[in-house]
């Protein structure tokens, strides 16, 4: 890659929003090129700079935005109570049958979403609560091999299921090794891996219908990325910069397609 | 009684975006009180509209809606906004050599990077503060915003480059 594609492209990079093959090639040329690497630092001074201007909402303006709320859900109400005085009386059983419905389908929609949400959190609390304790505890694998044909039979009897067992050492992820740990309420297969001086684990089991799709989340200065795969839900938590996780997480993601 | 469930539920789940709401129009109006009246006017809209809202992203739905309420405020008050406009000319024609004083930024240095992003004109502030504080993705902001991917892209990188720019001359006339 020479100077003027990486001028182009330096921004979609430091954004994590550039493809991994031309991430390797563009910092390839970083490290060669003094010129653009300078550049490239200037972005990064720049941008912490600029993520320094958060504006804190000042204390009393959830209040105020609360009873402007209350206010407008009260006079809603009067509204309402009005048009009923003018309506015919034929029409109160629809009012009243459609307020109901109403309240069901908001209700329902209210408490999926926060319910949804706290199974997510819940599991992502105890995916990290599991990281950690991995490192402390120096109970990092019950099966040390940088080999995936010796780790995944290693887990033969000791689950309901055969985990996916993925080495990434060609793009820098090396497999370190394998255990048994319980997250959910459920034995899984934890896969180890690394990253310089990072470690990665990766959480997986066979999926039961929730939540679809994947989402990210850094907590307590831990990423955190998770999908369902078809049959498989993994979670995957390390320390390693949120741009790095997620190459690892579409690398892993995309060979979990082809095996099946 | 449907409203104070509907007040229960807004509360819970819209409530807890204040502070990424409050930012955003921080960020377009440049000042603490309309930052206020914005927020509490797409507070009220987002109450309004919150039975037409089928879950999903809470953050992207509500700054959509702080985003509109701004520029329905701007134009209400008859206000422009001032900021320099941006030619073409004045982006393509300067050099994107790198300059290493930019490296020496110090938290003395926020005002004036303050005044700068406050020079930026408002399309390019938005997507900047979503993409460095919000940290949402090209996709999410090109959703919001209502442009292409693309037009977030370079939204960004003029927008550093011009910060950059003003730094390095406020930088550059003191040395």
């Amino acid at each position: 890659m020479n100077c003027e594609e990486t001028q182009s492209l330096i921004h979609a990079y430091m954004d994590a929003e550039l493809d991994l093959v031309r991430s390797l090639e563009l910092e390839r040329h970083l490290r060669d090129c003094p010129v653009c690497s300078t550049g490239h630092e200037n972005i990064q001074v720049l941008r912490g700079a600029v993520r320094e201007l958060y504006y804190q909402p000042p204390a009393h303006l959830q209040k105020r935005i609360m009873s402007a709320l209350r206010k407008e859900a009260r006079s809603s109400h009067m509204n309402i109570g009005a048009e009923h005085k003018f309506s015919l009386w034929s029409w109160r059983p629809f009012y009243v049958a459609a307020s109901l419905a109403f309240i069901a389908i908001l209700s329902w929609s209210a408490i999926r979403l926060l319910s949804i949400r706290s199974e997510n959190d819940l599991l992502a609390r105890e995916v990290i609560a599991s990281h950690v304790r991995s490192l402390m505890a120096e109970h990092l694998a019950d099966v040390m091999s940088s080999d995936r044909h010796t780790v995944k039979p290693w887990f033969n009897g000791k689950l309901d299921f055969s985990p996916p067992v993925q080495d990434l050492a060609e793009e820098g992820f090396p497999l370190v090794g394998g255990r048994l740990d319980y997250v959910g309420n459920r034995p899984v297969a934890a896969l180890v891996y690394q990253r310089r001086q990072h470690y990665i684990n990766l959480f997986v089991w066979p999926s039961t219908g929730g939540t679809a799709g994947s989402s990210e989340l850094s907590t307590q200065g831990y990423n955190v990325v998770r999908w369902n795969s078809p049959g498989m839900t993994v979670w995957i938590v390390s320390d390693l910069n949120k741009r790095e996780l997620q190459d690892f997480s579409e690398l892993m993601r995309s060979r979990f397609a082809n095996e099946n | 009684m449907h409203d104070q469930k509907k007040l229960d539920g807004f509360e819970a789940i819209v409530l807890p975006q204040l502070g990424a709401a409050y930012n955003l129009a921080r960020w377009l109006t440049r000042n603490d009180h309309d930052a206020e009246d914005v927020v509490q006017e797409a507070y009220l809209r987002a109450f309004r509209f919150f039975d037409g809202f089928r879950g999903g992203d809470v953050r992207a739905w509500l700054l959509t809606i702080v985003r509109n309420t701004y520029y329905t405020w701007l134009s209400s008050n008859r206000l422009r906004d001032l900021s320099a406009p941006l030619e073409d000319e004045d982006w393509e024609l300067e050099s994107d050599a790198p300059d290493p004083e930019l490296n020496a930024i110090q938290t003395s240095e926020r005002d004036r990077l303050e005044h700068a992003i406050e020079a930026l004109p408002a399309e390019f502030r938005e997507v900047l503060t979503m993409r460095e504080i919000e940290e949402m993705s090209y996709k999410e902001i090109s959703d919001i915003v209502g442009i292409p991917i693309g037009t977030v892209m370079s939204r960004l990188a003029r927008a550093r480059k011009r910060l950059q720019r003003c730094l390095a001359n406020v930088l550059g006339r003191e040395a």
